[in-house]
């Protein structure tokens, strides 16, 4: 389950990188946001199924905001972008911390199953995760491959200048891109609430996660960054269980220490879908 | 269709790198455009193709003023580029690279089949990444993605450069076949001949000036004039 999550908020973070250049520092908070809407529609309306439509939708409407005041005004240029992300970090951290509070709060799961085996047992909502996160993946590599916006993206990430020369609307498939980017990050982050609570500082350890998998498998590869997510996901919750959470994160940083030491541009470089 | 510049000046910064450039393509035109290294004959193309935006003068297509338009939609007049060193999608397979193209006019049901009797080579590398074909085969894809387009206009930069000699006698032959069916063709060239053999009118551009316009039967005649300008002895 963590594997897949975490392929989801980090493929948003690739594809934001991937087509636009630019490195979303605030790409965790959009994964905190998710998880902060869903507890609210959730606890408004009883429907855990409505939160997880409405957040990926509502943080997909910040960005796009944020885009279009922002990130246009500054031209992409992107060490301006890293400062501006940055502050619009704190911004929605802050944001959430004077509304919603320093609380974590919690979400009943939709689904009370256990799938037992022998020797352990597993919840079933964490089944649900995974299998909505794949199928998530799935839509979005369709999407890339398959549609037309889809091809537009991924000429507009290998030559911006050539794309325009073909009438691909850069300005729109960039507002598209990263609210899409967003809207990835939000569903992992709802999706996630029933099993990790809904905190206003939970976007930091997603951003440092996704950071880890997208520069493993190669900044801008979706490719690469799925298998990344995978390897990381499953070591991160494998030595967490075993050893500490702390050990793992150094292991997964280590990790990409040794893939950036043998092979600069990560598993898979440049190329999307 | 005409495409007229009319005194167009452009800057790179502090840098004035077209200086009252005026042009004239007409339909079943082809015109050579034919300059040291940073003359400015990139730089014309890339401002006609709203790559690059004037700080004066006009860029039009017939009645239409393509100065204020935003880069993507000049394509969508009938004005194609094919630029120089190809810069095609290079993760994009061959067909992908030509459906660029085709989106230009909206894509729908087109077919890739005129474009692909012009290229017969492309025809068994659809599936295959441009950026694994060899230099030959990029430029005809460069060509080919152009003319999904459909263009009235075509833009070309450097079509025969790192070409084998054979190649550029189709590359010429390709534009010659175009000219025949109303495309007007603006040809950068380095390779003077090249250009002399398929040009109705050469332009000759100098430090960011036109500072000679003839034909190449005029220009054969005067071969000081090439000599002068472009350092080329015929």
């Amino acid at each position: 389950m963590g594997a897949l999550v975490l392929a989801l908020t980090a493929l948003g973070l690739s594809l934001v990188f991937g087509v636009m250049r630019i490195v979303n520092v605030a790409h965790g908070e959009f994964f905190m946001l998710g998880a902060i809407v869903a507890w609210y529609v959730s606890t408004l309306t009883g429907s855990f199924l409505l939160a997880l439509l409405v957040a990926p939708v509502a943080v997909a409407g910040v960005a796009v905001l944020a885009d279009r005041f922002v990130l246009r005004r500054i031209g992409y240029e992107p060490e301006s972008t890293i400062v501006a992300t940055i502050g619009l970090l704190y911004i929605l951290q802050q944001t959430v911390l004077t509304t919603y509070g320093p609380y974590a709060r919690p979400v009943e799961a939709p689904v009370y199953f256990r799938v037992d085996f022998p020797w352990f047992g597993y919840s079933g909502y964490k089944l649900v995760v995974a299998g909505v996160a794949a199928v998530l993946l799935l839509v979005t590599w369709m999407a890339l491959s398959r549609t037309t916006l889809g091809l537009q993206m991924r000429a507009t990430q290998q030559d911006r200048e050539m794309a325009q020369a073909f009438a691909v609307p850069v300005g729109r498939v960039y507002t598209v891109v990263f609210g899409v980017g967003a809207g990835l990050a939000a569903a992992a982050g709802a999706l996630i609430v029933p099993v990790q609570q809904a905190h206003y500082l939970m976007g930091l350890d997603a951003l440092l996660m996704s950071f880890v998998v997208v520069i493993l498998g190669g900044l801008g590869s979706l490719r690469g960054t799925l298998v990344a997510a995978f390897v990381v996901g499953l070591s991160d919750g494998a030595i967490s269980v075993l050893f500490s959470p702390t050990l793992a994160k150094i292991v997964a940083t280590l990790l990409v220490a040794l893939v950036l030491a043998v092979r600069g541009r990560g598993l898979f470089g440049e190329e999307l879908a | 269709m005409t495409l007229t510049l009319d005194r167009v000046n452009c800057y790179y910064g502090e840098s004035h790198v077209l200086r009252d450039v005026s042009l004239r393509l007409e339909a079943g035109e082809v015109l050579g455009l034919l300059g040291r290294n940073g003359a400015g004959k990139t730089t014309t193309l890339r401002a006609i193709m709203g790559l690059l935006r004037p700080r004066s003068g006009r860029i039009a297509l017939d009645g239409t003023e393509l100065g204020p338009l935003p880069a993507h939609e000049i394509p969508r007049h009938g004005i194609a580029y094919v630029p120089q060193g190809r810069r095609l999608f290079p993760y994009l397979t061959v067909e992908e690279n030509l459906r660029m193209g085709l989106l230009v006019r909206g894509g729908g049901a087109e077919t890739l089949d005129p474009v692909l009797d012009l290229f017969p080579v492309l025809r068994e590398r659809l599936r295959q990444r441009a950026g694994t074909l060899s230099g030959g085969q990029q430029q005809m894809l460069a060509t080919a993605r152009a003319l999904c387009a459909r263009p009235a206009v075509l833009l070309m930069d450097e079509p025969s450069e790192g070409l084998m000699p054979s190649l550029v006698d189709r590359l010429l032959d390709a534009v010659v076949t175009l000219r025949a069916r109303g495309v007007g063709i603006l040809l950068v060239e380095q390779k003077v001949d090249a250009a002399l053999r398929v040009a109705d009118r050469i332009a000759i551009i100098e430090t960011g000036r036109v500072v000679r316009e003839a034909t190449p039967a005029e220009l054969s005649a005067e071969p000081e004039v090439l000599l002068r300008h472009l350092g080329v002895r015929r």
